[in-house]
């Protein structure tokens, strides 16, 4: 038998292996090639013993990322030892995939970090600080009295601020470091005042009561509170302008129900990486995938297209495919579904007045037409805009528009029912008169404006001359209609007209053709499946200073194709944008509302742009960004100036907010009130504004009274990471050493509004403080660094919009050395201040200066959108209708630690606001005292207890429509009574149910349907935005009720952006002297600098890693094309230095052709820690990525106080974009210095 | 007929997204420690590239797997058994630190501990080899995401082969730009090399379940294994002087738990399963002269879990009933027989490797327009395989051993499944022709749709 079958090798071996067989009576296969033995494995043991663990924890990261990831923690001899990921989410349905397992690389080294060498395990403090005040202290006895010394000499202060980041950290015992910075808080509010305050923490969504913890104790206080999401450029402000929402997007699992996909600037396997799997799935089922991108990004490879669109071309792209849209699906045929629609939720049919045009020539549009325009009587009519019915051939005023929220009269006619009214989408078949239209352009790469001149058909209403949102459209997208007057293309193939697809091509590079198809192919899916087509959209896009009008004209194609709202389609951001489902709760605990209202919040972008001074070298003015066609309400306007009079007409919030510290302003209103020689406190503080006794700090901001004293930082590397302009930060907010190089950007155009010293101020700070458990930036700038708790190590929430689920993190160890929770940080830091507080602060009134806001009555304080500045009319200002609004809260600065320990009484008072909304606590405030007591005796007597991170984390969910069902309906009955719609059945059934904690840990749990959102997870279905707005006729929160293309602020105008357009990047050259790209020098070579997600970090964390440094590069690394690599003779490898005016990043050179020549892609976030050299530049250490970048400010951000352009945290204000700056890459000596 | 039982991976590369998610939960789990720094168990590699270690595919210099000697006889490619026997004490042809990587870690107390000095502390990089400041030149994936392949893309062995053997010259240019990931582990072969490289025995296929283990008493470090394997998934563990390798997790697979690469995935992309197969010809089929054959020939040696017949002999044999059952439900034996989308990594390398790949799609078809025709029809736009911007030459070198009409039929079923459900999807009538011209039934695609779909944890275990 044996020489019948094929053997191995020869006989020579045969022979060898029988002779074998004589020692083993082993079976053995017919060709002698397997022997079958048994036992002997012993030598296995060592793999069982290393997977053998004693629990498995559930816990996550709380890393700005909104993975929300489930995952298990095992722990062997009290040791972690690593992490992989739950796979337990409860079932999307039979016919869908799931939600596990959710994780990715970065997640999966996290355990790393519990005990690396870059743990920080104790407090450490600034040696030449401590030892300073240690001195002070000795001497006098009282730490508050002891810090004040040191503020008071100028050359100590300047001795330990310049000692910042350059080593030097010593370690203190927790005791000591808590005194200190008790000690330099109490001396702030006494001195200067709370509102000198300032704290900084992102995204509560990744673990709320880490979150909460700090932003409590900086509003019991009485600090200000930077915001985020804006700062991070994360913020598409064209939400707010279109959607009148902050953001609000489908789940990853609704992705499953597109049938055509677009990822447009969003690399969904690098920064989605849990959810990708969804858009790899559902081209299973069908679904067309085309990817929008410069370079050829990992998502590419899962496209079915790939339009490699220039950088920062994308809304050429966009105007080009609503061109094909608007003329194949609106003009030369209607499609019944997108009539439909557009009439129902979209301002299309909204009638708009024409004036003539400021060059004489034609007309422009100017604003809605309203009920008051036309005497039309009710409450708020200035708020109401106006339909053509075709059914009655007259206007009408349809329910829902703004006009109807907020008085008595209108109750329950907040609605999108349209009755007997059929608008009419055109006045094509109602014209008077066709007249021409001014239209403002703006094609020319410089950015210089042009105007194009198309026509639209009319009717006089009354005095005014008016058309439909849709006739505007239509002129602006240059699609023609017979008999309409103007200068139209002729076709596809115009290229010398906007926004053809022939036109685009010239900017984007992609294909005329392609472009026709694709928008072809996107409407047509979107009317065959209603509204399934999607479009992921991201950083390549919301990372411009223009990302607000790109972004409208990606979402103008899916308003008009009849796809927001629906499972499947509409728009789904995915940059930053996080989802803290139990909002509620979270909210109210961390503003501390329960004790005290209104809390400091401030707009992050201005904040820092004013007070680390970016804006005395900004050469970027409004007259940059103005329109030919402008009325000139921004001409001459410096990004400062505008920041001012956003500040001044109670749009943007700023802190301080005067001249003068608050404690004293309001004993001194106060004073002048009981003397009679005001009405009230806040008519006394507009009299001295109005004769210029009193000025806003914003004014003169580098004035020592108006700098910012404290900054704490927990969860968050500031200086690491988000710090746009990271070298003006250091230079004058720190004091430090910086990388900055001399320049003079601006010289020629000041800002009018804001005091000019002649000696920039280096050093505004006092104290720096942080809270982190590895070494970074930020803690390296620090003066005292505590050590904190990982996520391993606490209890917290997560929750995110990606999916439908809420899940525990659980302590799998407790915090080792001397770590400590964010909880419990802040808590003893509040004990320590009340108790210095008893001697130097007391009680104490405070004026808090806010903004008008969003979802409040302030957002009709100002009628058509008009900006007043009563400084430059020289008006006395009133507060809360053309200045902020101001408040007297007080303060006992006594009881700050009791009342952070415990709900306040305002919780059933004034019960929790959330969008208008009011959420009732009464029983639920019971229920929590019952559960864990209430305070027998002190300030928070009869008050229930929240004096553990776990029972915050109970309250949170309790107080929460999400997470309590009871909740749920009570809040949508109230909306019910405003709106006169269904809307309680969403969450009816489901009131028994509320998800505890315990429930969080046990498994992630999906949550209760609740008017904190828009969308319905109701019955199991996918989550995605609007959706209740779309099925019940719910409002959008703008003024016309209904989704915008159409906005008509004063600003917006001005700047030629009433409707969706293209601008391109800023001109680097021409504002900041930056050389053109691709010009090359010797060895340098100018290039877009794009700072991309990066692929081994989320953000800053993580890029310290040793897992993600081995698999990666190993340190900084600078992505660059292989044209613009060999122009400057660079290889792989090679250390080369990104430069420019602002600072300089030193990294090496990835050369790969999947990049195109022009651009630079630095993945963001990558720090000075680990293996960076000194620079050629400067000498100093190589920056990092937001080094060779600054802040670039738009003023229509600021825009405020004006229906959905108005004031909310986090929800408007200016972006802190990056996109558009261009840095030299040169090749240097490869001989680096450390 | 001597049936076995054989666990086995399918890795669909269609939906892998280069996370590394499995080398970090794989790592952390196995290789954390001394002496295995620079050990992957698992590993990714974006390709074109050259893999880590780097060019291990390139068998002319690394001399692993087998290969027909003279008489057709299967031979460990390093030479017989006999001279591999004599030769034990010389040194075995294998990579050096530099082809894997030289491990690093930096100077992390630095930044805690730095005094005052004048600039921003910083951690420099340290070998963990000598504990010297270094400069970090590579690593376990250093061309990851086409990073510097101008500079090492001609290295890849596949794209070397291509241009040697079939003259096709792949530039590197942005406009032709294509890349994909190939996560690997240990194959844990029907015919493993490795084990018959071994001169101490400690090397053993697990009769259970196939896996491919080293006894790590029994080893004594000769290194023979890390030769004779071709795909370089055996390491040396320079603290313990052992061979150590991927051990499929088993701590976890005998109590019903998958690998961790595997249940870690996040692109949802592995499926682990049972295969009954004849144990009694893998010899024969490992030896059939053509390369291009050995795919089916692998296939062959598959049992029909669902034939009473091998049911029959499988109970006399003394299989279990609950791996019959696993068998029968098992995902990998329909992806790799049943739809036949699943192809062996290398087969020419003759080991029967037991962890399969489903190619990548990678349908950009802006080609395809470029060629006149109606992209909008999704007939033409999914069955635009010519189109792809991977050249199927490529997949063919890696998966069948050079046959382009296999890895064509493969892309042409994941084409027609596409085109079939979009109108499944939109509750309009179905098309049974797009399934007959791929060889299917309609409910067949819904079957494999269903699989790589929706992929379910337990229909992917």
């Amino acid at each position: 038998m044996a020489d019948s079958v094929t053997r191995p090798d020869g006989p020579g071996v045969d022979a060898l292996l029988k002779l074998g067989t004589f020692f083993s009576r082993a079976p053995r296969t017919d060709d002698g090639r397997a022997v079958f033995v048994e036992g002997g494995r012993q030598g296995d043991v060592f793999y069982r013993d290393r997977w053998s663990h004693d629990k498995v924890v559930r816990s996550t990261h709380g890393v700005n990322c909104t993975g929300s990831c489930s995952w298990k923690v095992y722990v062997k001899d009290g040791i972690i030892t690593w992490e992989s990921q739950q796979t337990d989410y409860p079932s999307v349905g039979p016919d869908s995939p799931e939600y596990e397992p959710r994780g990715c690389p970065r997640g999966a080294a996290f355990s790393w970090y519990t005990y690396s060498p870059t743990r920080v395990k104790y407090p450490y403090g600034r040696q030449v600080l401590i030892e300073m005040y240690r001195e002070a202290r000795r001497r006098l006895g009282d730490p508050v009295e002891a810090w004040a010394e040191i503020q008071a000499d100028p050359e100590k202060r300047r001795r330990y601020q310049q000692a910042r980041g350059k080593g030097g950290l010593v370690r203190l015992s927790w005791d000591e470091a808590l005194e200190i910075t008790a000690a330099s808080y109490v001396h702030t509010i006494r001195t200067w005042g709370p509102d000198r305050i300032v704290s900084f923490s992102p995204i509560p969504a990744m673990s709320p009561v880490s979150h909460a913890a700090g932003t409590r104790f900086n509003h019991l206080l009485g600090g200000a509170m930077a915001s985020f999401y804006d700062w991070y450029a994360d913020l598409p402000v064209a939400s707010p302008q279109v959607f009148g929402d902050q953001t609000d997007v489908p789940e990853s699992g609704d992705w499953w129900d597109a049938t055509y996909l677009m990822m447009w600037g969003s690399n969904v396997p690098l920064t989605r990486t849990p959810d990708a799997h969804w858009m790899t799935e559902v081209r299973y089922r069908g679904t067309k995938v085309v990817t929008v991108s410069p370079d050829y990004a990992d998502n590419t490879k899962f496209a079915d297209e790939w339009l490699p669109a220039q950088a920062g071309s994308d809304a050429a792209l966009a105007m080009a495919m609503g061109h094909v849209v608007l003329k194949e699906f609106f003009v030369d045929r209607q499609v019944p579904y997108f009539v439909d629609y557009t009439k129902q939720y979209t301002d299309l049919p909204h009638l708009v007045r024409l004036q003539p045009s400021p060059d004489g020539q034609g007309y422009v549009p100017a604003k809605f037409l309203t009920a008051a325009d036309l005497g039309i009587e009710g409450s708020d009519p200035a708020f109401k805009t106006v339909v053509w019915d075709e059914a009655a051939g007259d206007v009408a005023v349809p329910n829902g528009s703004l006009g109807f929220r907020y008085n008595e009269d209108d109750k329950g006619k907040w609605n999108l029912e349209l009755g007997d009214v059929d608008p009419a989408l055109s006045m094509y078949d109602h014209s008077t008169e066709n007249v021409e239209l001014s239209v403002a352009c703006f094609e020319d790469p410089r950015g210089e404006g042009s105007v194009l001149r198309r026509g639209v058909p009319t009717r006089r209403v009354g005095e005014h001359m008016v058309c439909t949102v849709l006739d505007l459209m239509l002129a602006q997208y240059g699609v023609g209609r017979d008999g309409l007057p103007g200068d139209w293309p002729t076709g596809y193939d115009d290229a010398t007209r906007p926004y053809t697809p022939a036109w685009q091509e010239e900017i984007t590079s992609v294909p005329a053709d392609t472009v026709t198809r694709i928008a072809r192919e996107f409407a047509s899916n979107s009317e065959e499946s209603e509204g399934r087509s999607m479009v992921i959209m991201g950083a390549g896009l919301c990372h411009w200073y223009h990302a607000d009008t790109m972004y409208r004209a990606v979402m103008a194609l899916l308003m008009l194709t009849g796809c927001i709202g629906r499972n499947g389609g509409g728009w789904a951001h995915y940059v930053g944008q996080e989802k803290c489902r139990p909002m509620v709760g979270w909210f109210n605990i961390a503003n501390a509302m329960d004790w005290q209202r209104p809390p400091r919040t401030v707009i992050g972008t201005g904040y820092w742009y004013m007070h680390t001074d970016q804006w005395r070298t900004d050469g970027l003015s409004a007259d940059a960004l103005t329109s030919p066609l402008s009325t000139g309400s921004l001409d001459g306007t410096h990004s400062a100036d505008a920041l001012v009079r956003s500040w001044r007409q109670g749009w943007m919030p700023f802190y301080p907010q005067f001249d003068r510290n608050p404690l004293e302003l309001a004993e001194e209103a106060e004073a002048a009130v009981e003397a009679g020689e005001a009405e009230s406190v806040q008519d006394w503080i507009a009299a001295q504004l109005h004769e210029g006794r009193l000025k806003g700090a914003v004014e003169d901001v580098d004035a020592p009274e108006n700098w910012p004293r404290n900054l704490i930082l927990w969860r968050s590397n500031l200086f690491g990471s988000s710090a746009k302009g990271n070298e003006y930060f250091l230079r004058h907010l720190l004091g430090t050493h910086h990388n900055t190089l001399p320049n003079d950007h601006g010289a020629d155009q000041r800002p009018k509004d804001v005091t000019w010293h002649e000696d920039a101020p280096e050093g505004k700070l006092d104290l720096l403080v942080s809270a982190d458990f590895r070494m970074t930036s930020t803690t390296l700038l620090s003066d005292i660094v505590f050590p904190a708790a990982t996520w391993y190590e606490k209890y917290d929430l997560s929750a995110t919009d990606m999916h439908p689920y809420v899940h525990a993190f659980t302590p799998a160890i407790d915090p080792p050395w001397e770590a400590k929770t964010d909880y419990q940080l802040f808590r003893l830091l509040l004990e320590r201040i009340s108790v210095f507080a008893r001697k130097h602060l007391g009680t104490r009134k405070d004026i808090v200066a806010v903004p008008l806001q969003h979802d409040t009555p302030g957002q009709i304080a100002q009628p058509g959108g008009v900006s007043r500045d009563w400084k430059a009319e020289g008006r006395k200002p009133v507060p809360g209708k053309d200045m902020p609004v101001l408040a007297v809260v007080e303060r006992d600065y006594t009881a700050l630690v009791d009342k952070f320990a415990s709900v306040g009484p305002l919780a059933e008072k004034l019960g929790f606001t959330v969008k208008n909304i009011k959420f009732d606590m009464t029983e639920n405030v019971e229920r929590l005292g019952s559960m864990f007591g209430v305070y027998d005796s002190g300030p928070a007597e009869g008050r229930p207890a929240m004096n553990t991170d776990e029972r915050m984390a109970e309250a949170i969910l309790m107080f929460s429509g999400t997470t309590n069902g009871a909740v749920a309906t009570q809040a949508f009955k109230d909306l019910e009574t405003k709106t006169g719609v269904e809307l309680a059945d969403l969450s009816e059934g489901s009131e028994e149910r509320r998800i505890t904690f315990a429930d969080t840990q046990a498994s992630p749990q999906p949550v209760i349907t609740s008017p904190e959102w828009s969308g319905s997870e109701t019955g199991g279905r996918r989550y995605t935005g609007f959706s209740i707005n779309v099925e019940r006729k719910k409002p959008w929160h703008t003024l016309t009720g209904r989704m915008h293309f159409f906005l008509d602020h004063d600003w917006l105008i001005d700047v030629g952006e009433q409707m969706p357009t293209y601008r391109p990047p800023l001109n680097m050259t021409r504002m900041y002297g930056e050389p053109e790209i691709n010009s090359r020098g010797e060895r340098e070579v100018a290039l877009r600098y794009l700072t991309v997600h990066n692929k081994w970090a989320i953000h800053s964390e993580y890029q310290d890693n040793l897992f993600m440094l081995s698999l990666s590069r190993g340190g900084p690394q600078c992505w660059m094309s292989v044209e613009d690599a060999e122009a400057i003779d660079v290889k792989d490898n090679d250390w080369v230095e990104c430069v420019n005016t602002n600072g300089v990043f030193v990294a090496r050179a990835v050369v790969t052709p999947r990049l195109p020549a022009g651009v630079a892609y630095v993945p963001h976030a990558q720090e000075r820690t680990v293996d960076t050299p000194k620079s050629e530049a400067t000498g100093r250490r190589g920056g990092i990525h937001n080094s060779v970048t600054r802040i670039l400010l738009k003023p229509t951000h600021l825009i405020g106080g004006y229906a959905q352009l108005a004031y909310a945290f986090n929800y408007l204000g200016p972006t802190g974009v990056q996109r558009d700056i261009v840095a030299v890459v040169r090749k240097r000596s490869q001989e680096v210095q450390y | 007929m001597r049936i076995m039982c054989q666990v086995g991976m399918v890795m669909n590369l269609d939906k892998c997204i280069g996370c590394h998610t499995c080398s970090v939960t794989c790592k952390q789990a196995w290789t954390n420690r001394a002496g295995t720094e620079y050990v992957w168990f698992n590993n990714v590699e974006t390709r074109p590239g050259q893999g880590y270690p780097r060019r291990y595919e390139d068998q002319e210099k690394w001399q692993g797997g087998w290969k027909l000697n003279r008489r057709g006889r299967l031979q460990l490619k390093s030479g017989n058994r006999l001279q591999k026997l004599f030769g034990i004490f010389a040194s075995p042809v294998q990579p050096e630190l530099d082809d894997y990587y030289e491990p690093w870690t930096y100077d992390y107390q630095n930044l805690i501990d730095a005094p005052l000095g004048d600039d921003f502390p910083v951690a420099r990089p340290k070998s963990l080899i000598t504990g010297d400041d270094m400069k970090i030149e590579w690593s376990s994936n250093w061309d990851d995401d086409l990073g510097g392949l101008t500079e090492h893309g001609q290295q890849d062995p596949v794209v070397q082969k291509l241009r040697e053997e079939n003259g096709m010259k792949l530039k590197f240019t942005y406009e032709k730009t294509f890349m994909f990931h190939l996560p690997r582990i240990c194959e844990h072969c029907l015919n493993p090399s490795c084990m018959a490289s071994c001169p101490s025995g400690a090397i053993y296929k697990r009769s259970e379940d196939g896996i491919v283990l080293v006894d790590q008493d029994k080893c004594r470090g000769w290194r023979q294994c890390i030769t004779g394997c071709p795909y370089k998934k055996i390491y040396f563990n320079h603290r313990t002087g052992k061979a150590e390798k991927c051990t499929f997790c088993y701590p976890r697979i005998e109590v019903g738990l998958p690998t961790v690469c595997a249940e870690t995935c996040v692109g949802r992309l592995r499926y682990i399963g049972v295969f009954l197969y004849d144990a009694d010809k893998v010899t024969e089929a490992a030896s059939v002269p053509d390369e291009k054959d050995l795919h089916q020939a692998q296939l062959d040696l598959m049992l029909d879990p669902d034939d009473p017949e091998i049911q029959r002999l499988a109970r006399e044999q003394g299989i279990p009933e609950d791996w019959l059952e696993a068998a029968k439900r098992s995902p990998v034996y329909k992806l790799a027989k049943k739809f036949r989308v699943a192809l062996p990594l290398h087969p020419e390398y003759r080991t029967m490797p037991m962890v399969w790949y489903i190619p990548p799609l990678s349908p950009v078809v802006d080609l395809l327009a470029e060629e006149g025709h109606d992209a909008e029809d999704p007939g033409v736009l999914f069955g635009a395989i010519d189109a792809l911007r991977i050249p199927v030459e490529y997949l063919a070198e890696l998966f069948t051993a050079g046959d382009t009409d296999e890895v064509d039929r493969v892309l042409f079923r994941l084409a027609a499944m596409r085109s079939y459900m979009r109108n499944v999807t939109l509750g309009q009538e179905r098309d049974e022709s797009i399934a007959q011209q791929v060889g299917m039934t309609g409910a067949e695609v819904q079957e494999m749709y269903r699989l790589l779909a929706i992929a379910k944890y337990n229909e992917r275990y």
